[in-house]
């Protein structure tokens, strides 16, 4: 399952990413394989996400988000 | 001034980095750009402890070494180039305390180039608030860096902070986060021999970065490309491995030093103003009454300054053509460049309010909101959630719209909002289309309550927003743009704007756009000045000669006399010798000589049309008497066919083309001060006016 299939409020746990240079970026912003992630809340339009991770909370798009392999 | 160490403040976005330095600095700062690129660079003074003065650079705000913008580019090549004139003695990192672990990614990395540092443990009193605790001893000890814990906007800690600046030890002695040499042993280790090196991270950061360095000779360069497949070297590989590696030092680091509680008090109530704020329905409606609150505060606040900067000028010039002797020169200076730069002052008030209000916004958090909410709609049309803000101020003035365009860290993106921002339409468009459609737009309701002048002219507001998503539609297939669009943003935790910061954002933006723009306006000014007060050979002393005649001093009142010398002069000025040259180039449009001058003065700036209009119609030129050159126009016959000038198709043909225009040196100037490229402000120009001679050429032709 990867992270824009996670049902809002749901716990899941960061397991591998499908993108390299996605990973890196998201990585560095906290993002890491072992975190816990939340989806907070969804754009009113559907599109970008921002999810609660590592204490804060984050942005990117659906698109970014289908990279986020969960366990 | 002299000073006595360079310090360099680094941290993420969002941590108090700037409110840091503006404590540290007081007003006693300045903004320029890093040398050759176009990034504010904030430099100030402090007052250290034990007497000396430390300058501090601010460097700007990024979440890791290796850039993800321009913007961020600069932290490394200043950290590590020895040679770089900005080297810092000592690097001030300022950690969030309430989100220490992704804070401190960027932390280990300035740590590990062995530059002497220091941690400032910013928001500390939010920390507390949450339920943080952090035991700052051991946290110091396992760093082994002095760790200072600030709240930067209420100004605890900083004389602390000052103290360990003064006492910072001149050389590094932090501990070993990761053990960097892992990652790439032997390309690190020649690298490093190679190129007389001491440190292995900045060898490694080398190998990353090198086709981006400017530091580096070609040489180098291509040696370290030749290592790299040596070695089989794969960049974001590595990257990843360093990453998680220094996270894991982190987690090791955090473990037994802070203790966050399970639900963080401050991000619940974040969270519900963003349940409401960013709710699927109200959401939108609170922004788009948002931006009618701010629209209509930047035309209101903004007027009476307006009118009182507009009328101290021109008591100036009056007075000053009392005093002065009559003639060229006095002219030049009264009417060229003060005319001039009181067209530069009036924009003024909306700057400073517009900026008043975007740095309330970005400060509070709700401009990261705004983006989230519009991203998807911007991308349709190939831009980006953070172009809504300056294509909203567009409607107040483009200049500091473009300069606010900042924020968009994808090059493309920004370049396209930069080229479609000065189609919505500006304040200064304001008048011009008041004239023009009170001369041809009868005054009468339709369906009882909608006037048809107020109908054209929301028109004329709609249409500009619609051409600016239709052309940037257009530019995102033309701009090829290397960088990958991301949007992987923070949504910083709400908070209450810092009101000297939004004092100081609309000083700081007031002037720079004072000195930017005015250099370019006054200069235009003058040349206009030049071109409509002198003329080809002895033509005006031709005109002079004539007037002498006793006939016109006769039959003419002294004041009607002045006017009919001053419109032939203007007819017979190297303007008016301009207009009738690209009369045969406008007169498709359906504009005549007169029009043609106007148009021409106007590419200085939009408003100088109804002054021009005004001198040419043989008014004297000012907007308190736009009621007699409204009658002068509505009036004005074609001396060849008797049938009046400005008919619908003129007016409306007219209107398209200033509409579609670059007719604004400031603009022009200030896409050059972003773009530091003519390439760009060139390509505008050219577009701009392609457009608005087509768009009036079908206009006029439809309705003609």
């Amino acid at each position: 399952m990867t992270l824009s299939e996670l049902k809002k409020g749901v716990v899941g746990i960061v397991k591998e990413f499908t993108d390299l240079e996605m990973s890196v970026k998201l990585m560095e912003m906290g993002c890491l394989p072992g975190e816990e992630i939340t989806i907070a809340r969804i754009a009113p339009l559907g599109d970008p996400i921002a999810v609660n991770v590592s204490g804060y909370q984050l942005s990117l798009r659906k698109f970014e988000a289908s990279t986020i392999i969960l366990q | 001034m002299k000073t006595d160490l360079r310090v360099a403040l680094v941290g993420n976005p969002n941590t108090g980095k700037s409110t840091l330095f503006n404590t540290l600095t007081g007003l006693n700062q300045k903004i320029g750009n890093f040398p050759g690129v176009t990034v504010d660079k904030k430099t100030g003074y402090c007052t250290l402890t034990d007497g000396r003065t430390a300058e501090i650079v601010d460097l700007p705000g990024t979440y890791s070494l290796y850039p993800k913008s321009k913007d961020e580019s600069i932290v490394f090549s200043i950290l590590a180039d020895k040679a770089n004139p900005l080297k810092p003695d000592l690097v001030v990192v300022i950690l969030d305390a309430t989100n220490l672990k992704r804070n401190l990614l960027l932390y280990t990395q300035v740590a590990d180039l062995k530059i002497p540092v220091i941690v400032a443990l910013n928001m500390m009193d939010l920390a507390k608030k949450s339920g943080i605790t952090i035991d700052i001893d051991l946290f110091s000890k396992k760093l082994g860096v002095p760790v200072i814990p600030v709240a930067a906007r209420k100004g605890e800690g900083i004389d602390k902070l000052k103290e360990a600046i003064s006492f910072a030890n001149k050389i590094a002695l932090q501990e070993e986060s990761i053990d960097v040499e892992a990652i790439a042993p032997q390309l690190i280790a020649q690298i490093s021999s190679e190129l007389q090196l001491d440190n292995p991270y900045y060898a490694l950061q080398l190998a990353h970065q090198h086709e981006d360095i400017k530091f580096i000779s070609p040489e180098q360069n291509d040696r370290i490309e030749a290592l790299e497949k040596e070695f089989s070297f794969h960049s974001q590989k590595a990257q990843a491995t360093e990453t998680i590696a220094r996270y894991n030092f982190i987690n090791e680091v955090l473990y037994d030093t802070v203790k966050v509680p399970e639900t963080a008090k401050e991000e619940s109530i974040s969270n519900k103003i963003d349940k409401v704020l960013t709710h699927r329905f109200f959401g939108l409606i609170i922004f788009v009454g948002v931006l009618l609150f701010m629209f209509q505060s930047i035309f209101a606040w903004s007027a009476y300054p307006m009118e009182l900067i507009a009328d101290g000028f021109v008591w100036v010039q009056n007075s000053l053509h009392h005093i002065l002797p009559a003639g060229p020169l006095t002219g030049l200076v009264v009417d060229g460049v003060i005319g001039g730069l009181s067209g530069v002052m009036v924009f003024i008030p909306q700057i400073a309010i517009l900026f008043a209000f975007i740095s309330i916004l970005e400060d509070t958090g709700y401009m990261a909101r705004v983006t989230f909410m519009m991203d998807k709609l911007m991308r349709k049309v190939g831009l980006n959630g953070k172009s809504v803000v300056p294509l909203i101020g567009g409607f107040a003035c483009a200049v500091p719209s473009i300069m606010s365009t900042r924020t968009i860290e994808n090059w493309k993106d920004r370049m396209i909002t930069i080229m479609v921002t000065p189609l919505v339409t500006c304040s200064a468009r304001l008048p011009i289309y008041i004239l023009l459609i009170s001369l041809v737009v009868p005054n009468r309701n339709v369906w009882w309550i909608f006037n048809l002048q107020g109908l054209a002219l929301t028109g004329m507001y709609v249409f500009s927003l619609i051409s600016a998503v239709v052309v940037a539609f257009v530019l995102k297939h033309v701009i090829k743009g290397s960088e990958r669009g991301y949007f992987i943003m923070e949504l910083p935790v709400y908070r209450m704007p810092r009101w000297n910061n939004v004092a100081f954002s609309m000083y700081e933006r007031a002037k720079t756009f004072v000195v930017q723009a005015g250099k370019v306006i006054i200069a235009i000014s003058v040349i206009l000045w030049v071109l409509a007060s002198y003329g080809p050979g002895d033509r005006f002393e031709k005109i002079d000669q004539k007037y002498k005649q006793p006939q016109y001093a006769r039959s003419l009142k002294p004041d009607e006399l002045e006017r009919a010398i001053k419109s032939e002069k203007l007819e017979n000025s190297y303007a008016g010798v301009l207009g009738h040259t690209i009369e045969p180039v406008i007169r498709p449009l359906g504009f005549d000589w007169k029009i043609g001058i106007a148009l021409i003065t106007s590419f200085a700036a939009r408003e100088v049309f109804v002054g021009t209009m005004a001198a040419i119609y043989s008014v004297e030129g000012n907007a308190e008497k736009m009621e007699s050159v409204q009658q002068k126009m509505k009036t004005a016959k074609n001396p060849e066919t008797g049938q009046p000038v400005f008919t619908l198709a003129v007016a409306f043909s007219l209107m398209m083309f200033y509409a579609f225009a670059m007719q604004c040196a400031s603009t022009v100037a200030v896409v050059y001060r972003e773009t530091k490229n003519w390439k760009w402000p060139a390509f505008q120009f050219a577009y701009m006016t392609v457009l608005a001679y087509a768009a009036s050429l079908l206009v006029y032709n439809l309705l003609r």
